[in-house]
């Protein structure tokens, strides 16, 4: 074995560079994909439920019940505006899915307000096929009754002259910390550095390598002097900038684009996004191995994409997931950096709650690491 | 004599399948020597051992000196190497593809500047230089490889069917190239299926099912036969080493050829 010869691996490295440069499918990949991506999933994968369409029935057609319409717009959760008639027209609405609520404000609702003992009724009805949105309507019209009663009991009590303590007996204090808005984009925009980071390193890695072995130019090369670790470190480096570039990219368009600013360390979150992109690496060098065109190396990353989005905690969360599809998702470095970009994105922790994290990314970075480069060698030979 | 190429007793199999059965040559240094044989005799098996890719199952070989088994480093820094597949990279230019094998043949600085030259020159490549080589024809990328391939001066050219699908003037084009690199001292292993190709070689090697049947300067194996042509004699290898091989029952009928 000879030694390690810069010769040999800086002229690997340009000739890696002028490849990217002339490939531009790869190019664009490596650009366009993390900025689409990140506009697509910031804007797309939003589970935050608000303004929803709204159909009100109001057969009361009083003060009252339009300052209570009035007090449903502001919660910001429903936009109650068409105004209809009859059980009929609500139906066609929900149906036709251009209502997800509606709201049904009986004739006898002012009345019953400015009776000294009255109970008015409201009925609210909720499309629940998506549970999600359906969750989000009955909570705020569920929140918007209980104060809107509270409200209309003190002005009674006040009215019969009872000294009515303005302090109610329970106080339940809520504060949401770390992403005090609720925004789903303050969640997943950080998540999205590594699940792009994933799929552009590992898809153009197994490529680059795939390609010499389909085009017959690494037979060619097997019989230079050239030894495996120059070529590998030379073809792999190239993705290494590349995934530095990505990386800005997306923390560029986040931070200005998204306004979603990390409140934790720049510089660790960079370091760590290192160690994930070497496990990545490994991945598609791996791919690489296994695939003999670019088609198969392609299909092999898609297979890896999918359940590392479900499984890796970027959409659902893990806590709730059975034991056997948890285990499964321990088995993807995603996993992990998502805790760490999380963790450093939006709590803005450090090293200290994040070392275990830390700690199985390293290993699996020098597991895969050590399989991919054996398995690259004896390719080679 | 000084052997450029010693081995002995050669053997490679892949698993159940033995695609070299024991070769044993001798080839003095500054030779042009011919590997003929239909597809799939091993050909290509037998050269890439001789490369120091393949590692050999049985025998020993020396390249230039050194053992195939434990010195492939030093085989693969001396030896010149270009495949029957067009092997280059497509969508660099004819420089990119030249400066990538000057690195990595460890060629740097004034040194790489002047090998580059030389073998532009010599190939006739100077007004190509900057062309992709995927808008080059069939032979000029031919030429190209073998500039790739000469550029770190080996002592030892080895070409696998380097002119398979060539249009036949650039064929004659590469052999004079062939010839007179030859002629400057340069030891040639070349594998082909035409027979004037082989004719112009010192030394011919038949290669059949593994084997290396018939070793020996065209003239003389001719005449030993008592043929004509290479063609005749080709055939006649061919057809005598088929009926003694009970594998080759199925070949009389048309079979694998």
């Amino acid at each position: 074995m000879g030694r390690f010869s810069w010769v040999r691996f800086l002229a690997v490295l340009r000739k890696e560079f002028l490849h990217i440069r002339r490939d531009r499918a790869s190019l664009i990949m490596a650009i366009a994909m993390p900025i689409g991506m990140l506009l697509l999933f910031g804007y797309a994968v939003n589970t935050d439920v608000d303004h929803l369409p709204t159909v009100v029935w109001d057969q009361s057609q009083t003060a009252d019940s339009r300052e209570f319409i009035a007090s449903m717009r502001s919660t910001q959760y429903l936009n109650p505006d068409e105004f209809i008639q009859g059980y009929r027209q609500i139906e066609g609405y929900l149906d036709s899915g251009k209502a997800r609520v509606a709201v049904i404000i009986p004739p006898d609702f002012g009345k019953e307000l400015q009776k000294d003992n009255g109970q008015a009724d409201v009925q609210i009805l909720v499309d629940g096929s998506d549970p999600t949105v359906a969750r989000a309507a009955m909570s705020a019209v569920q929140m918007l009754g209980l104060n809107k009663s509270l409200e209309i009991q003190g002005v009674r009590l006040a009215a019969r002259g009872t000294v009515a303590g303005t302090s109610m007996p329970l106080n339940v204090e809520t504060r949401v910390w770390y992403n005090p808005d609720m925004k789903s984009m303050v969640f997943n925009i950080p998540a999205l550095i590594g699940l792009i980071l994933q799929n552009v390193i590992a898809m153009l890695t197994s490529f680059s390598i795939v390609r010499e072995k389909e085009r017959g130019t690494m037979e060619q090369v097997v019989v230079t002097p050239i030894r495996s670790l120059e070529l590998l470190l030379g073809k792999l480096l190239p993705f290494v900038f590349i995934g530095f570039v990505s990386l800005t990219l997306i923390l560029a368009t986040g931070i200005f684009w998204f306004g979603v600013i990390p409140s934790g360390s720049i510089p660790l979150l960079v370091l760590l996004s290192t160690i994930f992109l070497f496990t990545i690496l490994a991945i598609g060098l791996l791919i690489s191995s296994v695939a003999r065109t670019q088609l198969q190396a392609m299909q092999m990353t898609f297979i890896l994409i999918l359940p590392s989005i479900l499984l890796s905690g970027f959409i659902f969360p893990r806590e709730t997931m059975p034991t056997f599809l948890k285990i499964l998702g321990g088995l993807f470095p995603l996993t992990y950096f998502l805790e760490i970009v999380r963790g450093i994105f939006l709590k803005g922790v450090g090293m200290e709650y994040l070392w275990q994290d830390t700690l199985i990314l390293c290993a699996f970075a020098f597991i895969l690491v050590g399989i991919a480069a054996k398995k690259f060698k004896k390719n080679l030979d | 004599m000084n052997l450029a190429i010693d081995c002995q007793g050669l053997v490679k199999r892949f698993g159940s399948y033995t695609a070299v059965r024991g070769v044993s040559f001798q080839l003095p240094a500054g030779a042009i020597m011919g590997f003929v044989g239909p597809n799939g005799a091993g050909k290509t098996t037998l050269i890439r051992m001789l490369c120091g890719v393949l590692v050999p199952t049985e025998g020993k070989a020396t390249v230039l000196g050194y053992n195939v088994l434990t010195q492939s480093e030093e085989i693969k820094q001396r030896i010149g190497y270009m495949s029957q597949k067009f092997s280059l990279y497509d969508d660099l230019t004819v420089k990119e593809n030249l400066d990538f094998y000057a690195g990595v043949y460890s060629l740097h600085g004034k040194t790489a500047q002047e090998q580059k030259a030389r073998v532009i020159e010599r190939i006739g490549l100077t007004e190509r230089t900057t062309q992709l080589v995927s808008a080059l024809s069939g032979g000029w990328k031919q030429r190209v490889a073998l500039a790739c391939a000469l550029l770190h001066s080996p002592q030892l050219l080895i070409l696998d069917e380097p002119t398979a699908g060539v249009d036949p003037v650039s064929r004659r084009i590469f052999l004079d190239l062939i010839h007179q690199l030859a002629k400057e001292g340069i030891t040639i292993l070349v594998s082909t299926h035409y027979m004037d190709e082989a004719a112009t070689c010192d030394y011919l090697g038949f290669v059949f099912y593994g084997r290396l049947i018939a070793f020996g300067s065209p003239d003389e194996m001719r005449e030993k036969e008592a043929k004509d042509s290479l063609d005749d004699l080709f055939i006649y290898y061919v057809e005598n080493e088929a009926l003694d091989d009970p594998r080759n029952q199925a070949f009389k009928k048309g079979g694998r050829g």
